[in-house]
């Protein structure tokens, strides 16, 4: 929005100076009256800039000390000790270079978490997506039990990711458990070592436990999306005589398209640093079938305690997590952060 | 709109500069606490245990009283805390550098690492008496030779069994050898009994069969030389993990091995053992008291509780009556005073330690201690324990975090059939090497 704005004020040029300068007229008033002894001939220039820049410090600082703090200063640290050997206690002595990187790279158990994290990442697309759409798109037609259906579609998002984790972990028993009964029931059998006891069945529950979790993120914000689509398309192509189908695919689906990209862009990103919930359904297991690269850290951290090789493979999730997000933002989500004014004009 | 911004952005440094102020007190007042030591002539003296219920938190709490009254000026200031809190704080305490003065060691290489890092006191000569006392179970917790903690707890490991199921298949010894074991294993399946339970899905339960092999297979001194040089090439080794495929090969595991929980929730090892669904598991001396937590009437399996030791292995070159076990020791960091050292001599003692066995707080390490455990199971075990020429400590204690963590999930994956017994033996070797 602010970007049109300039855009249009812009040719102009006068005006934004002039917007700034009213703006700012009691401000440099005050500031001048301080400093007047360095600046006698009272120039407007330098005081009201001084006076801007110490209020964005005054301003930013407080955030940006907290990025500092909490979000550089960790991430320098991990580089440090992704260069030591270290146990966790004592000096760090021991200067390896880059071996830990070697080391996590040539890991077949971190290879296949890798893969694991990309799996969820293009599954969690490919069935969230399409389902998440067509849930979203009932949901906005006006019927029957419409808010009930919102709630129970939302509520497993909002349950907390342990609480379903154990849920779940409990339901996909084998033998005991209430989806095994269920398919028993049904006259069919789940894996005699249970779904989440099979090396190759555990993926498959694990993808369909963060389905039933993360559906509720995509239709709510689908359903969102769906709010921002002007009501006047609908009634001009219902006049143009468009069926349901034909509005849905070509109005709804398009102006819904920089939602979408947003969601994708957050299950992306969740699916790479996907921790709690596997952590609680199967710890990696069975037989590493379903670890992921933060598993593979915590494992080697906290438990094994090569501080080292986990902030080795630390800062390689974190330049993978990065790398695919500046590639998405660049190809996927250019025409949404960019702004689309300039563009849809020429090519009008 | 600019206003309205200015004024959350002014909200929010304001809620930012609280919230920094409230993390500088309370980082303030935490490193008060730790330093409150050696003010004037008083001498205060910290102690972590894992004693955090009762009776054992108040036996605990009156040995301090008397020990505050033996020595007067010696304040001992307890935290009693569960068994996971305590081992997570301790990680961080040691990273800080601000460990306890009275502390708890599992021994191996984890206590080998502490040494090294100049986190451990010596006790080889201040607790010369209560080493001697203790007698060999102080081993593990030797490095070159010193002594740097006491164990006031050794436990065994060996199969908790259902009496009364192991009777409803026909079974009326306990198995000694891994032929009769095998022959029980298919008589419990014949009765429709799911044989054993064990605890893969955290490794470690699973491991603990590996460890019984190649305590089985390999002599005293090629286990000894081992763990001391890490070297794990004579071929007992593979044998062991040779021995554990034919058993894993026989199924006689609960369904859903792979991903089941050792000791938390319903469907977990102990809780199918305490419930009845399997007739034995594989465990320490630490399973009554882990299965009366999971029924619902506290007693766990009652009186159809039963232990057998780890079946002998033919042709075994290791002793067939060792045991695998580990316990708990008292340490002293390295910069406490010397009242701490006074205070875990006294933590040894024959009076201290006769309490801990009469409260069922675990088994005992001082000898005249021993006849005071009264549960049934827990005093066979003792029996078995006191019988055996040594007792082994656990594996992957013995070798530390990284070799252990290296060679338990090698063995997880040999219980699901994806790796060798070759696997185990490269997996551990690979990660011992990279300690050197």
């Amino acid at each position: 929005m602010t970007d049109v704005a300039d855009e249009t004020t812009a040719p102009a040029g006068a005006p934004v100076s002039a917007a700034t300068s009213t703006s700012q007229a009691p401000v440099a008033g005050r500031a001048s009256a301080r400093p007047a002894a360095r600046a006698p001939g009272g120039r407007r220039g330098p005081g009201p800039a001084w006076r801007k820049r110490a209020e964005i410090f005054f301003f930013v600082a407080p955030a940006l000390l907290l990025f500092l703090f909490f979000v550089v200063w960790p991430i320098v640290k991990a580089l440090q000790f992704s260069l030591y050997r270290w146990k966790g206690f004592g000096p760090l002595v021991d200067f390896v270079g880059l071996k830990n990187y070697v080391t996590v790279l040539q890991n077949d158990v971190f290879t296949d978490a890798l893969q694991h994290n990309l799996t969820i990442v293009v599954f969690s697309i490919l069935i969230q997506l399409p389902l998440g759409l067509a849930i979203a798109l009932l949901l906005n037609r006006k019927m029957w039990g419409q808010g009930v259906l919102r709630t129970i579609i939302f509520v497993p998002y909002v349950l907390a990711e342990v609480i379903a984790g154990v849920v779940w972990f409990q339901l996909l028993q084998p033998n005991y458990g209430v989806v095994d009964t269920i398919l028993g029931a049904v006259g069919l059998q789940g894996p005699p070592q249970g779904w989440l006891g099979t090396p190759d069945k555990a993926m498959i529950a694990v993808i369909a436990v963060l389905t039933w979790k993360y559906l509720g993120l995509a239709v709510i914000l689908f359903l969102a999306g769906l709010q921002g689509v002007p009501e006047e398309l609908y009634e001009a192509s219902q006049l143009d005589g468009a069926s349901w189908w034909q509005i849905q695919r070509k109005i709804t689906i398009p102006l819904l398209g920089p939602t979408m990209r947003t969601w994708g862009f957050l299950s992306m990103i969740g699916s790479l640093q996907l921790f709690d919930m596997v952590w609680i359904l199967t710890k990696g297991g069975p037989a590493n079938a379903t670890t992921t690269m933060a598993t593979f850290l915590i494992t080697e951290g906290t438990k094994r305690q090569n501080f080292g090789i986990a902030s080795a493979a630390s800062v390689i999730l974190f330049v993978i997590a990065l790398a695919l997000a500046l590639v998405y933002q660049r190809f996927v989500m250019r025409r949404d952060t960019h702004d689309p004014a300039p563009r849809k004009k020429a090519t009008r | 709109m600019k206003k309205t911004r200015t004024a959350a952005l002014r909200t929010l440094s304001l809620g930012v500069g609280v919230a920094l102020l409230a993390t500088a007190c309370g980082s303030g007042t935490d490193a008060g606490e730790g330093t409150d030591e050696g003010n004037g002539d008083a001498t205060t003296i910290t102690w972590w245990h894992n004693s955090n219920t009762s009776p054992g938190k108040d036996y605990y709490d009156q040995v301090v009283a008397d020990f505050e009254a033996d020595n007067p000026g010696v304040t001992v200031e307890i935290s009693a805390m569960q068994h996971d809190d305590m081992i997570t704080k301790l990680d961080a305490a040691f990273q800080s550098g601000d460990a306890p003065d009275v502390y708890m060691e599992r021994g191996g290489g984890e206590l080998a690492a502490h040494v090294e890092a100049g986190l451990t006191k010596d006790l080889s000569e201040g607790s010369a008496d209560a080493i001697s006392t203790i007698g060999s179970a102080v081993a593990g917790w030797q490095v070159d030779g010193k002594t740097y903690g006491l164990p006031f707890s050794m436990g065994v490991v060996g199969f908790w069994y259902n009496k009364s199921l192991f009777a409803q298949a026909g079974i009326e010894t306990p198995p000694a050898t891994m032929e009769e074991f095998y022959v029980a294993i298919d008589k419990l399946k014949a009765a429709g009994i799911e044989p054993a339970s064990v605890g893969a899905g955290e490794k470690w339960p699973a491991a603990h069969y590996w460890y019984y092999f190649a305590l089985r297979e390999c002599s005293q001194k090629t286990l000894q030389d081992g763990v001391g040089t890490l070297d794990f090439s004579d071929p007992c080794f593979v044998k062991a993990g040779v021995d554990l495929e034919q058993l894993i090969a026989a199924e006689p595991f609960n369904a859903g091995f792979l991903a089941t929980p050792a000791q938390k929730g319903p469907t977990s090892a102990s809780a199918l053992l305490a419930t009845g669904k399997v007739a034995m598991e594989l465990a320490g001396h630490w399973e009554p008291g882990v299965m009366q937590g999971l029924t619902e009437d506290k007693t766990g399996l009652g009186d159809d509780t039963g232990w057998f030791p780890f079946p002998a292995v033919s042709g075994g070159k290791g002793d067939q009556t060792a045991v695998l076990g580990g316990g708990d020791a008292w340490a002293v960091s390295q910069d406490a005073p010397d009242a701490a050292v006074d205070f875990v001599n006294y933590l040894l003692s024959d009076k201290v330690q006769q309490g801990f066995a009469d409260n069922d707080m675990g088994l005992p390490t001082n000898p005249s201690a021993t006849q005071y455990v009264k549960d049934k199971a827990l005093a066979d075990l003792l029996q078995v324990r006191d019988a055996s020429p040594f007792v082994q400590l656990y594996f992957d204690t013995a070798f530390g975090t990284s070799v252990g963590g290296a060679m338990n999930d090698a063995i997880a994956l040999v219980f699901a059939s994806s790796a060798t017994a070759q696997d185990i033996v490269d997996a551990t070797q690979a990660a011992a090497d990279a300690e050197k």
